[in-house]
């Protein structure tokens, strides 16, 4: 004969178990709720953020990427395309900077390449497009993204310096 | 004018077809918002918000569904008994508001008020399994039709326990006529002469048995999306798949009713000073319906041989033995008769 465990076969009996989860659940009921009201309500982000990416220009208007190559170097996913040609006035520049953000896998390699802090992944992350062809970023779109997104660009690489 | 109506045929027809619109339509209204309460209810529990977007609050959430139901394509799977297809979710929706012509809402508020009242209900929720049914075989695939299986089983199975725990409310009441039971309820000592109290442990057993008969989790295994690939409703899309749906839950407030009725005094008000009437009724079946919502907020679904055991292994046994129980206290009049009190002549 095996031993009953008379206490165990009580709390079965009078549902134990659920009435812990009722009490449970209505004091989860009115707790204030997790969700946020997206559209309307946005949760914090880090500064080390990896976004919709920018191109940024120096204080006067000068475009800071000097076509080093490096970002389409060291990125794994080869989602930068770049051609370069000395500008007329001897200093070295791009004509093409491309960005495929279907392909790109936002690992922020190309940022943390970059000598002269030119190409970074901003805080922007609602740039979903209805078409494939709108996610090719080119030059331009890089740039007016930078000029767009530059005052919290600037303010998060201002508040991560001290780790880097 | 009112000569119309109870004197000719047509106009008879006519007071039938307005009684019956005057079920069904508040029913379905209340429905839309009733899916709207339990989605709040759930989401609330798991600190979600639920719906918000569609009118205010989200109340109008429930009506942009049945609209997204209603415009999508309707799929057919190739070698579907095309008859049987849809004919099944008609039978589910059917079945589930034909048991309601019985229901009474208020004291004789009651579309048909035959003295075999709760047998009728009885019998039409077994003949719902029928849906279950025809709707895995005619799908034409394996999936649906394991699933239908499963659920017609499980459906049959607690169908066994809750005709057993109505008998013995039939022998407290010595009627089968809703009315009657109600009234068998009502005494000056309000919500204590109800029979939730003499009947306790078959209110507990009833309302589980409930959630099993409707296929609300922990019993939910004919639609556990996420470990049995749904059930009987796999091949199904768009209105069909919308009538199943409605069905299910028509079933479920009908559930409400049933346990409002014979437990908690339908439309008797708890307290002697305060007079009977069909809000108490919608209240009641409102806080029952609340616990249904709870219950599936709270529970981990049931594995299929769990449910089984529960169903012939406990919950059969138990009833049984509390016919017997209830047959004996009533003829013998045992705890001061409580459990005879007869509505109409022994």
């Amino acid at each position: 004969m095996t031993q009953i465990d008379y206490t165990r076969a009580a709390k079965y009996f009078l549902l134990q178990d659920f009435a812990k989860g009722f009490a449970l659940g209505i004091r989860y009921m009115f707790k204030p709720k997790a969700t946020l009201n997206y559209p309307h309500e946005k949760g914090p982000l880090s500064p080390r953020f990896r976004g919709e990416h920018a191109l940024r220009r120096y204080p006067n208007g000068e475009e800071r990427c000097i076509a080093c190559k490096l970002c389409e170097a060291i990125c794994p996913a080869q989602a930068i395309t770049i051609d370069a040609e000395p500008r007329d006035d001897g200093s070295r520049r791009t004509t093409r900077y491309d960005i495929d953000m279907t392909k790109c896998i936002y690992c922020g390699f190309c940022q943390e390449a970059c000598p002269v802090d030119a190409i970074v992944e901003g805080p922007n992350f609602e740039f979903s497009t209805e078409t494939r062809e709108e996610l090719f970023y080119d030059k331009s779109k890089l740039l007016e993204n930078g000029d767009r997104w530059e005052a919290e660009i600037a303010r998060n690489l201002e508040m991560d310096a001290p780790y880097r | 004018m009112a000569d119309f109506f109870f004197t000719t045929t047509t106009g008879g027809l006519l007071l039938i077809v307005g009684q019956i619109l005057l079920i069904v339509v508040p029913l379905l209204v209340a429905l839309a918002f009733l899916m709207y309460a339990d989605r709040k209810i759930w989401a609330a529990v798991m600190l979600r918000r639920g719906p918000n977007v569609v009118g205010v609050f989200g109340l109008l959430q429930s009506f942009a569904d049945f609209g997204k139901y209603i415009v999508k394509e309707v799929v057919v799977p190739a070698g579907a008994d095309r008859p049987v297809f849809f004919l099944a979710p008609m039978i589910s929706l059917v079945m589930a508001l034909v048991a309601w012509a019985v229901i009474p809402f208020n004291d004789g508020w009651v579309l048909s008020d035959i003295n075999v009242a709760i047998l009728f209900v009885f019998a039409i929720s077994s003949l719902e399994v029928y849906g279950v049914i025809m709707g895995g075989w005619a799908s034409n695939s394996k999936y649906p039709f394991l699933g239908s299986l499963r659920s017609a089983a499980q459906m049959i199975s607690y169908e066994v326990s809750i005709g057993l725990i109505i008998i013995g409310v039939i022998i407290s009441s010595g009627s089968m006529n809703f009315g009657h039971i109600v009234a068998s309820q009502s005494s000056e000592f309000g919500l204590l002469s109800w029979y939730w109290l003499p009947h306790f442990p078959m209110l507990i057993l009833f309302f589980i048995s409930a959630l099993a008969e409707t296929n609300r989790p922990p019993f939910d295994l004919p639609e556990a999306e996420s470990e049995l690939v749904a059930g009987y409703q796999v091949e199904y899309s768009s209105t069909p798949f919308l009538l199943f749906m409605i069905g299910e839950l028509v079933a479920v407030v009908l559930m409400c009713a049933l346990i409002t009725l014979l437990f908690f005094g339908g439309w008797l008000s708890p307290v002697p000073f305060l007079p009977d009437g069909i809000f108490w009724m919608v209240l009641k079946m409102g806080v029952v319906f609340f616990f249904f919502s709870m219950v599936k907020a709270i529970t981990p679904r049931y594995r299929y041989d769990q449910l089984m055991r529960l169903g012939w292994k406990v919950f059969l046994p138990f009833s049984l033995v509390w016919v017997v129980f209830v047959a004996f206290a009533a003829k013998f009049e045992w705890f001061w008769g409580i459990y005879a009190r007869w509505a109409v002549g022994v």
